[in-house]
Parts: C-alpha cells; sequence; structure tokens
C-alpha cells in the first residue's frame, strides 16, 4: 500500500541534503562550541555559517539570531522576555484568540504574575483585524503578538499592518513564523518586526531546535539561565548538529521557495476543489487563495469526528490530522475552529491536511477517491446525519 | 496502527458489530453530547426479558464507536437484569483497555444500554432501578468541561500554570 504524509504541519521529512549536512557534526565534527581547541573551533565555526544562513533567509544579520530548541522555546523566551523585560514600562499585552499553545499558555502564565492580556478576535476566515489591534492598544501595551501563519487553518495575517499599529501604539511586536517559513516571504529589512520564532522542523530540518529573530536594541529578559551562550539569553551547549541542520534547510528552502510554492498550491488547490465537490456536506475552514498557507487544506464533515477519519485514512495510507496534533489528547474541539464562530460538533468534524514539497498531485487523486467512502461510512454511524441543520453560516 | 488502541478496539471499530437503528424498538438510551464530541443512541427489542437485539448508532471517536460494537455484543440475549449489570469496566476489559482519556467512552456505552432498559421498563409501567430522572453515571464525569465564555479552551490533560 502506498502511503501518503499530509501531515506536513505536524513535522516534515527531513531534506537528505540536510541530513548529509549534519551528520559529520554527530561523529567528526563533534566539539563544543565554547570550546577553544579546534573541535571547538570547527564546531563555532559550522553554528556561524548557520547563523548567516538563518539570517540571510530573514533579511537580517547574523548577530540578530539566537538559536533554541524549537519553536514553542522561541515564543517562550520572545513572550516572557520582552514582557519581564519592558514591565517597568506597562503590564499588558495584546495576542490573538487563535495563537499556538506555546503563546496562549505562555500569556496565561503571565496573567497569573500580574500583566494583563488582550485575546483579539477573528472574523470567520481566522483573521486579526489591524483596528482591532488598534482599538485593543493601550498605554500600557509593551507587546503585542500575532502569528504570521495558522497552523490549523492556514489563514495568513497580514503581520505588516500589524507590526506597524503595534509599533505606533509604542510596543514591540512578535510574530510566529513556524508555519509561514519557507512559504510567505518574511523580509526583516522591510516589516516592523522586533521577534520573529522559527523552527527547523517544520521546514525539513531536524526536530529539537529552532531560532528566535531579535530586532538590535530589543531588550530580552533570559528564560534559561547558566552559562551565558547566545548573547546571555539562552544559556546550554549549543546544538551543533541540529543547528547546522536548522541553516541549511532554511538555505535550501528559500532557495526554491518559488517553485515548492507554486507546487503546492496546485495540489491544495485540487485538494480542496476535489473534496468539496465529490463530499456532501463539506466545507473548508479558513480562507481561499492567497490569503491561505500554500500548504494548507482544513476541512469540515458535518456528522461525524475527526479521529474515525483519522483513523480510517490511516488503514488506507493517508496520514493526516484533526487539527493541531498538541491537541490530539484533548476532548475539548480546537481554540481556533471555535474562534471561527463553529459549533462545537461541527468542530469536532474537521480535518487538515498540510502538504509539503514531496507531496504530488497524484497523492492528492488518491485522497479525493478515498475521502468520500471514508465520510459515508462513518455518517452511516452517525444518530446526527439528517437529524441536524447546522444555523451556521459557512465559508464553502 | 494507531498506538493508543488495542487490537480488539480497532477490530470494533473497523468493523462495528449491529450497527444501525431499531425502528420499533422497544427502548432507546441516548447518552453523551455532541458538543462534547461523543453521542449514543442504544436500541432494544426485549422478549420475554430478554435482549433478543441490540443496535446503536454513535457519533464519536475510534473508542466511542469501539465501546458502542462492544456494548451491543455483551449485552445481546441476555436479561434485563444481566444486562443492567454490565459495567463500564466490562466494557473497557473486553476491549483490551482503553487509553485513560478515552475511558469515558466505556462510561457512555453502559450506561447507553442502561438507560436504553430503564425506557422498556418504565413503558412498560414497570419501576426501573433507577428513579426518572436520576443523574446517569457518566454525567459526573467532567471529561467535556466546555467553558464557552473563556477566551481560549485549555485541554484538561495540560496542567494549567
Amino acid at each position: 500500500m502506498e502511503r501518503v504524509y499530509f501531515d506536513n504541519s505536524a513535522t516534515t521529512k527531513v531534506d537528505p541534503r540536510v541530513l548529509e549536512e549534519m551528520l559529520p557534526f554527530f561523529t567528526e565534527h563533534y566539539g563544543n562550541a565554547s570550546s577553544l581547541h579546534s573541535f571547538g573551533q570547527d564546531a563555532y565555526d559550522a553554528m556561524e555559517l548557520a547563523r548567516e544562513r538563518v539570517g540571510a533567509a530573514l533579511g537580517t544579520a547574523a548577530r540578530d539570531i539566537i538559536f533554541t530548541s524549537g519553536g514553542t522555546e522561541s515564543d517562550n523566551l520572545a513572550i516572557q522576555g520582552a514582557a519581564y523585560a519592558l514591565a517597568s514600562k506597562g503590564r499588558h499585552i495584546i495576542t490573538s484568540k487563535v495563537e499556538h499553545h506555546a503563546i496562549l499558555h505562555t500569556c496565561q502564565f503571565l496573567e497569573t504574575q500580574g500583566f494583563k492580556v488582550s485575546y483579539l478576535p477573528v472574523n470567520e476566515e481566522g483573521w486579526v483585524s489591524p483596528d482591532s489591534l488598534k482599538e485593543a492598544m493601550t498605554k500600557e501595551t509593551t507587546l503585542v503578538s500575532i502569528m504570521a501563519a495558522n497552523n490549523e487553518i492556514g489563514t495568513i495575517q497580514p503581520v505588516k499592518e500589524l507590526a506597524e499599529v503595534a509599533k505606533e501604539g509604542g510596543a514591540i511586536f512578535h510574530t510566529d513564523a513556524v508555519q509561514a517559513m519557507t512559504k510567505v516571504p518574511l523580509d526583516m529589512s522591510k516589516l516592523k518586526i522586533d521577534l520573529l520564532s522559527l523552527s527547523a522542523h517544520k521546514v525539513h530540518g531536524p526536530k529539537g531546535v529552532g531560532a528566535l529573530y531579535v530586532r538590535k536594541g530589543v531588550k530580552l529578559r533570559p528564560i534559561i539561565y547558566g552559562g551565558g551562550h547566545e548573547r546571555g539569553l539562552r544559556s546550554s551547549t549549543e546544538n551543533i548538529p541540529g543547528i547546522v541542520g536548522l541553516g541549511k534547510a532554511l538555505e535550501i528552502g528559500m532557495s526554491e521557495m518559488d517553485e515548492s510554492v507554486a507546487k503546492m498550491s496546485a495540489v491544495r488547490d485540487r485538494l480542496i476543489e476535489g473534496t468539496l465537490s465529490s463530499v456532501p456536506r463539506s466545507y473548508l475552514n479558513g480562507p481561499r487563495g492567497a490569503n491561505r498557507l500554500c500548504n494548507n487544506a482544513h476541512f469540515r464533515f458535518d456528522y461525524i469526528e475527526g479521529e474515525g477519519m483519522i483513523l480510517h485514512l490511516d488503514m488506507r495510507g493517508f496520514a493526516a490530522s484533526t487539527g493541531s496534533a498538541c491537541s490530539t489528547k484533548s476532548l475539548e474541539p480546537s481554540h481556533v475552529l471555535r474562534s471561527l464562530g463553529l459549533k462545537h460538533e461541527q468542530c469536532h468534524g474537521s480535518l487538515r491536511l498540510s502538504l509539503s514539497k514531496f507531496n504530488t498531485m497524484n497523492e492528492a487523486e488518491l485522497f479525493i477517491e478515498a475521502i468520500g467512502p471514508v465520510v459515508e461510512n462513518l455518517r452511516k454511524m452517525s444518530p446526527l446525519n439528517e437529524k441536524v441543520d447546522y444555523n451556521v453560516a459557512t465559508v464553502h | 496502527m494507531s498506538p493508543q488502541y488495542t487490537k480488539t478496539v480497532m477490530e470494533h471499530f473497523t468493523n462495528p458489530h449491529n450497527v444501525g437503528e431499531i425502528p420499533d424498538a422497544d427502548g432507546i438510551g441516548e447518552v453523551g453530547n455532541p458538543v462534547c464530541g461523543d453521542l449514543m443512541y442504544i436500541y432494544i427489542k426485549v422478549k420475554d426479558d430478554i435482549l433478543t437485539d441490540v443496535k446503536f448508532k454513535t457519533f464519536g471517536c475510534g473508542a466511542a464507536i469501539a465501546t458502542s460494537s462492544m456494548v451491543t455484543d455483551l449485552a445481546r440475549g441476555k436479561t434485563l437484569d444481566e444486562g443492567l449489570k454490565i459495567t463500564r469496566k466490562d466494557v473497557a476489559d473486553n476491549l483490551g483497555g482503553l487509553p485513560p482519556q478515552k475511558m469515558h467512552c466505556s462510561n457512555l456505552a453502559a450506561d447507553g444500554l442502561h438507560e436504553a432498559i430503564h425506557d422498556y421498563l418504565r413503558k412498560q409501567g414497570r419501576e426501573p432501578p433507577l428513579p426518572p430522572g436520576a443523574k446517569k453515571e457518566h454525567e459526573e464525569d467532567d471529561h467535556c468541561v466546555v467553558d464557552v465564555d473563556s477566551p481560549i479552551h485549555i485541554e484538561d490533560t495540560v496542567p494549567k500554570p
């Protein structure tokens, strides 16, 4: 049975060229980058090359890049680091209701520490309005954090406009770009973004490594203390193989971005068109077209629950998700889908397909053939089928 | 296949037994709530206090479908008293166990059967073991705590900071 991987927003396959570049740093160039001898210098040089590559991917200087263990740590360092560093100026943070839990849970923690957090609503496509940000800004606002693209429904946020509003209000602006990197142009020389989180394993790099872009002059308080690595912001011996992999993955990702985006967009559009036209009572969550990530298709199927779909699709060779992989232990519906105005039972029947450059049009055709019978089979078992008429506005 | 489910759970999920409605059912048990992602209907036919037919329709996850299938298997051919004695643990044990966060599905399935039997007894003018309107056991579970006024929803499994 051919296996098709449509869960690339959870994690991606490591590009063989990335792995090849990483391997010597496990067995030959295994030095500690802080050591003065040549083993250490080899590691240090590789780390600094990676820093340059990450900086180049963002259109900024290498010195603005802090290596971390991944997107979650980058988000924590950005949010906690900025909130505490600026606490004497104000204790108000603004974010949105559709952020990743790495942001939302961190903000909730800060609320227990005396900070006030405003969670901006989104429209039915998951879009944060710059006007709503403007209204929420106060003199106490020190930090605004809005993701560049949503990990569940693929909505690309207007970060350029949002960052400008934040800056005009005197706050610094952070964006979680974990899903957007190598798919959406993010040039720090043109955007008023102060802090940006990214992760290697979403862009065909290894797991366990990420980075935080910190614009020159932005003050952060560290959340990990120790030997003073990464300009004192992130102590811990550097993960050199991972950092090498991150640098290479971003270098490849940026150089091949136009081609990859075009390919993924075409497969995505076929998946959306084919699924909606072949499965009755199926809907698209999130926007269509340019405001949607090129690799995201997120469906809702009335009357059924998502996990059953995942299991049946897996038996047919397709790896997909009901939403965020981080939420699979949760029995509550996605906070992102709820924020769109969907009812709980509608959220439960959602399915996320997320693509990579390795997916093909043929795989999309195979999925379109498979999904109809899966949905039909589950609907036959559902007591909701033909008994419920969901009376909500939907994005079709 | 899914590492969280046993082979027996997957067998029942893949080929569930006794799916469907009984149009002239003698008793119907409705448990769960689609808001939580689980809704079960258990239908029974009864002759001489024997459960001659038991069917189900379920909106829910893999465990919800598997437990529905299992409880119908366990109940078929049993007396009403024996049916009322089928426990949540019986359902889970016969499936080889369930992941902790899915145990509430076995609660729903057993309670659905009990509700169907109660419904039958009430229609017969016989006193069910539980008074009408008594709180169903599964309702004591807090697996589906949904605060619609909260700006964000935090899963139960993640400790709040």
